[in-house]
């Protein structure tokens, strides 16, 4: 037992039936749930230190500025990183990304500049690269995956030669495969390109050194690791930002204005226009102590364990019958499962579970082209957190018998 | 508590095992139309061969998704299929008020007004048969747009150009 045994009360909306049975939440890679700290906390916040930041000269004004840089500097210190000048708050993962697109990528991409994903991305870390090539006609190149739900990298150096970018996540969101971050970082810089990491499913789960990772630029949300929605960020290094064009204009993002122009703030209130998410920021502050207190190392201890008592669960019950994507060694990836049960849709695996109180993600888990290269057009996605437990696991293989019930022809 | 026989009523698991009207019509004399649910990936592509009578004359289904989306196609390519475009008008009315009290507070996507048909009462009368099965997905809010998928898809198939 590497996380306390107690721990699911510290999340208090996890203690509540659905038809008839206890939620079973296996949604997390969805979105987690929040302790009752992080609740605490942000309800502190409004009760004790609300106030517009970087603005009021009063001592209320100095408090909500102290609780959005001190959550701005645990942010940094989770992922160590050299200054919390480098941490930037965005609405989620997807608007860091755009940040990136839109600013970095605007100023540095021109027509036929390549910028090399992978097959396995989530359409946040897609979308936004379509969109410059729309406009400025950037080529993207993709790195392929292979039937062991891994990136192949056997033409990886072709694929960088002469591209800028290389933008991959650190943990796919279907497969669960943790990609080889370091050495891919690594073989940008050979190749002359910055290197960028979706870390959503990542920063949440795993021990987290953006130094060691080697990379320029990360995106995570905060939702996903017991914070609220609405707060994400972008990290980059300080030399990097400095370079980068603003992204939105208005307020807090400038030091003068003037009818003819205005100079920008420094990082990272360059990139943070208009009064930004100082609750929500608190709230991710609070639940990085959480997880801190819980400690990185046992919460990835606790998932890999979890993760290989599901894959042997499911695979021992119900044998050819469920097909698990994704690497089958625990060790390879994260505590995401998406499956097939036999040839029931997934949308009918999902509602027979949630007759059960089971709560699972049943669809293309917003990464169309993975699903494309699959050949399937959803799955049912079951994923784990520091609240789950072989109980939860039981109850889903139990629940997974009663689909045949009523498919069973 | 709603339980899930209120979904999966037999006559919609046996559309559903045994889909009605599967396959493709020849384009012309049929329109293909497509149609998504940009939620699941599901995916309807629908043949309708409408005559100079203006009467379906053929229909066919292709795409897959869910046994709500698939079972709702095949029952309504059952329903379609030997009527005259006003009478298949009236009955996607009578469906989608089967199915209207919840899709449009569930994210509603607009698509009546879209498609060009509202509901107004004048199908009020229209006998919906072995369509009634579906009546129970009201009570799973999320499923509603599997059941309308390949309704809004007919809609769009019948506001298109008539066939030349």
């Amino acid at each position: 037992m590497t996380l306390p045994a107690g721990i699911k009360d510290d999340f208090p909306l996890l203690d509540q039936k659905f038809c008839g049975h206890q939620l079973v939440y296996l949604d997390s890679a969805n979105t987690s749930q929040k302790p009752q700290v992080v609740i605490d906390a942000m309800a502190n916040y409004y009760q004790t230190s609300n106030a517009n930041v970087h603005r009021g000269s009063y001592e209320l004004a100095v408090k909500a500025t102290d609780a959005l840089e001190g959550a701005r500097a645990k942010v940094a210190q989770f992922i160590n990183a050299d200054s919390p000048a480098e941490i930037v708050f965005t609405k989620n993962a997807t608007e860091a990304m755009n940040l990136l697109a839109r600013s970095w990528g605007q100023a540095n991409l021109n027509a036929n500049d390549a910028v090399v994903l992978s097959e396995m991305e989530h359409h946040a870390n897609i979308v936004p690269w379509h969109m410059l090539h729309a406009e400025k006609g950037i080529e993207l190149r993709w790195i392929p995956v292979d039937k062991s739900g891994h990136l192949d990298l056997s033409n990886l150096d072709c694929l960088l030669d002469g591209a800028k970018l290389l933008s991959v996540t650190a943990m796919s969101n279907v497969l669960g495969t943790l990609n080889p971050i370091t050495e891919l970082a690594k073989r940008a810089h050979q190749a002359g390109a910055l290197m960028a990491i979706d870390a959503s499913q990542y920063v949440p789960h795993v021990p987290t050194d953006i130094a060691a990772l080697g990379a320029d630029f990360m995106v995570f949300t905060g939702h996903k690791m017991l914070a609220p929605m609405g707060i994400g960020v972008l990290w980059a290094r300080a030399n990097l930002l400095e370079e980068m064009p603003p992204f939105l204009g208005g307020g807090e993002m400038i030091l003068n204005v003037t009818k003819e122009g205005f100079t920008t703030n420094e990082i990272p209130w360059k990139f943070e226009a208009g009064t930004p998410m100082v609750g929500e920021a608190v709230g991710l502050g609070r639940a990085i102590d959480y997880l801190t207190d819980l400690g990185m190392a046992n919460v990835r201890q606790h998932e890999v364990g979890l993760t290989a008592y599901a894959l042997r669960t499911l695979t021992e019950r119900y044998g050819d019958k469920i097909t698990i994507q994704g690497p089958t060694e625990p060790a390879e990836r994260g505590g995401v499962m998406s499956f097939l049960y036999g040839d029931v849709h997934p949308h009918d695996v999902a509602q027979v579970l949630d007759q059960k109180g089971i709560a699972v993600r049943a669809g293309h888990h917003c990464a169309k082209p993975l699903m494309d290269v699959l050949n399937l057009s959803s799955t049912t996605r079951a994923s784990l957190y520091v609240y789950n437990n072989e109980s939860d696991v039981d109850k889903l293989a139990d629940a997974l018998a009663t689909i045949d019930d009523i498919f069973s022809f | 508590m709603v339980g899930l026989e209120d979904l999966y009523r037999e006559i919609i698991l046996d559309h559903y095992r045994s889909p009605r009207n599967r396959g493709e019509l020849a384009v012309p004399p049929a329109r293909r139309v497509e149609g998504f649910n940009p939620l699941c990936g599901d995916e309807i592509i629908l043949y309708v061969h409408v005559d100079d009578n203006n009467v379906i004359e053929d229909v066919a289904i292709g795409g897959q998704g869910c046994s709500i989306s698939q079972s709702s196609a095949s029952m309504m390519s059952v329903a379609i299929k030997g009527k005259t475009l006003e009478e298949a008008r009236k009955l996607i009315i009578a469906f989608k008020g089967l199915m209207s009290i919840h899709e449009t507070t569930i994210g509603g996507d607009g698509r009546e007004s879209d498609i060009g048909i509202e509901l107004d009462g004048s199908a009020d009368n229209v006998k919906l048969g072995d369509l009634e099965a579906l009546r129970g997905v009201v009570k799973f809010p999320i499923r509603i747009k599997c059941a309308t998928l390949s309704w809004n898809t007919l809609a769009q198939a019948l506001v298109e150009p008539t066939v030349a």
